[in-house]
């Protein structure tokens, strides 16, 4: 049975890949970061660099006790962390790194399939900030529905322009497509899906749901140890999958300038790298926008924007065929 | 359709496989972790002051609007998938261009009325 063990290995590679892809991402944040901001880092834990922080924060979290408030709706409230970071998992395996058949799972419906099962993970939240009993996390949690409501749209029809685009809703079949001109082409459609992705996985500057000074840690704040580790991990895994798809779907995926058989795996951790990069950047760089900017944001710029891009997809579409 | 199926037979094995790490995750936690409740801990966190009122606090809705609006958008939106990817094929062409105009004047018309009502500010 080649067939059944090649299908085992690509899930173990994917389950790897998950669980050490948010780990880098975490650290490369803890240290980027820290020198945007003058500062170190952690520079203790591993003795270099503090390139362990990570898997020591790991030891500690797995050591806490696990409280759930009295008033708390139990069973939601303990099952909330897995509708939050399992979504990000399933996501992975349609996520071609290579030509030929490397990725997981071609599916024919990859594209629509990523976009509902990343909707999912938004679920997990809602969940907590409902299960917690406590009118701040569910104030958060009011603010995640109203923020994947408003930044969907917007992300939904910029994957749709490039599925326009290439003609086909599989990742891979997507990627073959590709040409480097369609990097100007689809340039708003990928600016709008980064954008909306970023305010879908409530990263900052689209951190209103978790607003500290308000509403102490939003949908998390009754949350500790274990389950706490498991919503940050949710979070970094999300970059991961939101990096992955924009390289994927507007950045040409594993094609680079030479050896695309050879190294495509390489230009697709590179691009997806260079993407986490940004992320990291833009949560140094801009200040928390407000529930009302927000919103704004989505509804008066990105989805008219991502309908221009749509009308601009397919009027070339049918001009160059 | 057999194929079809195996794929998601797939997807069905990796999230077993997902929720197994959670639960084995958690499983290690209950081993290594300690137990003492007390009832200031399992209180309410409200800043560390007792909590004031019910816990499931009333609060306005802000933004049902828009959830009609996304919910309205968002089943349009559906059927741009199927579209998407045979419009551009041999014996469509400007025909389906002229449908996709359609569609985006009646998107663009919905929401430029929703914008003129007001229902896109958040008060």
């Amino acid at each position: 049975m080649p067939d059944l063990l090649e299908i085992v290995v690509k899930l173990a590679l994917v389950a790897a890949a998950f669980a050490v892809l948010p780990l880098l991402v975490g650290q490369a944040e803890h240290k980027v970061m820290a020198h945007m901001q003058g500062r170190l880092g952690p520079m203790y834990a591993g003795a270099f660099h503090g390139w362990a922080q990570l898997v020591a924060d790991g030891v500690k979290f797995a050591q806490k006790e696990s409280v759930v408030p009295r008033a708390a709706d139990r069973t939601v409230f303990k099952l909330a962390p897995a509708v939050a970071i399992v979504p990000y998992l399933l996501v992975l395996v349609v996520v071609p790194v290579g030509p030929d058949g490397q990725v997981a799972l071609d599916l024919g419906l990859g594209l629509f399939f990523a976009l509902a099962v990343m909707g999912v993970g938004v679920i997990g939240a809602i969940m907590a900030g409902w299960a917690s009993a406590n009118k701040y996390s569910l104030l958060g949690g009011m603010r995640v529905a109203a923020q994947l409501m408003s930044y969907e749209l917007p992300m939904v029809f910029a994957a749709s322009s490039v599925a326009m685009a290439a003609g086909t809703l599989s990742l891979s079949g997507i990627v073959e497509e590709w040409r480097w001109w369609w990097l100007p082409w689809q340039a708003v459609g990928a600016v709008v899906f980064f954008v909306a992705g970023l305010a879908e996985l409530r990263r900052p500057p689209f951190d209103m749901p978790v607003a500290d000074s308000e509403i102490i840690f939003g949908p998390y704040t009754e949350y500790g140890g274990l389950r706490f580790a498991l919503f940050l991990l949710a979070e970094y895994a999300g970059i991961v999958v939101l990096c992955a798809l924009t390289t994927v779907l507007f950045l040409g995926g594993w094609k680079g300038p030479f050896l695309n058989a050879e190294l495509g795996w390489l230009w697709t951790l590179l691009k997806v790298f260079v993407l986490a990069f940004v992320v990291i950047w833009l949560r140094v760089t801009y200040p928390r926008m407000r529930e009302d900017q927000l919103q704004k944001l989505a509804w008066a710029y990105l989805v008219p924007l991502s309908l221009g891009q749509l009308a601009l997809t397919g009027v070339l579409k049918v001009a160059l065929a | 359709m057999r194929d079809y199926f195996d794929s998601y037979a797939v997807v069905a094995v990796l999230l077993l496989l997902g929720c197994g790490i959670v639960a084995g995750a958690l499983a290690a936690n209950r081993m290594l972790r300690p137990h003492r409740p007390t009832p200031e801990k399992l209180t309410t966190y409200e800043c560390g002051v007792d909590p004031v009122g019910g816990d499931w606090a009333q609060s306005y809705v802000r933004y049902y609007v828009f959830a009609y609006l996304y919910v309205v958008f968002a089943v349009d939106a559906v059927f741009l998938f199927p579209w998407a990817t045979v419009f551009s094929a041999p014996g469509y062409g400007l025909t389906t261009l002229g449908e996709m105009f359609v569609f985006l004047g009646f998107l663009a018309a919905g929401l430029a009325y929703a914008g003129k009502k007001g229902v896109l500010s958040w008060v």
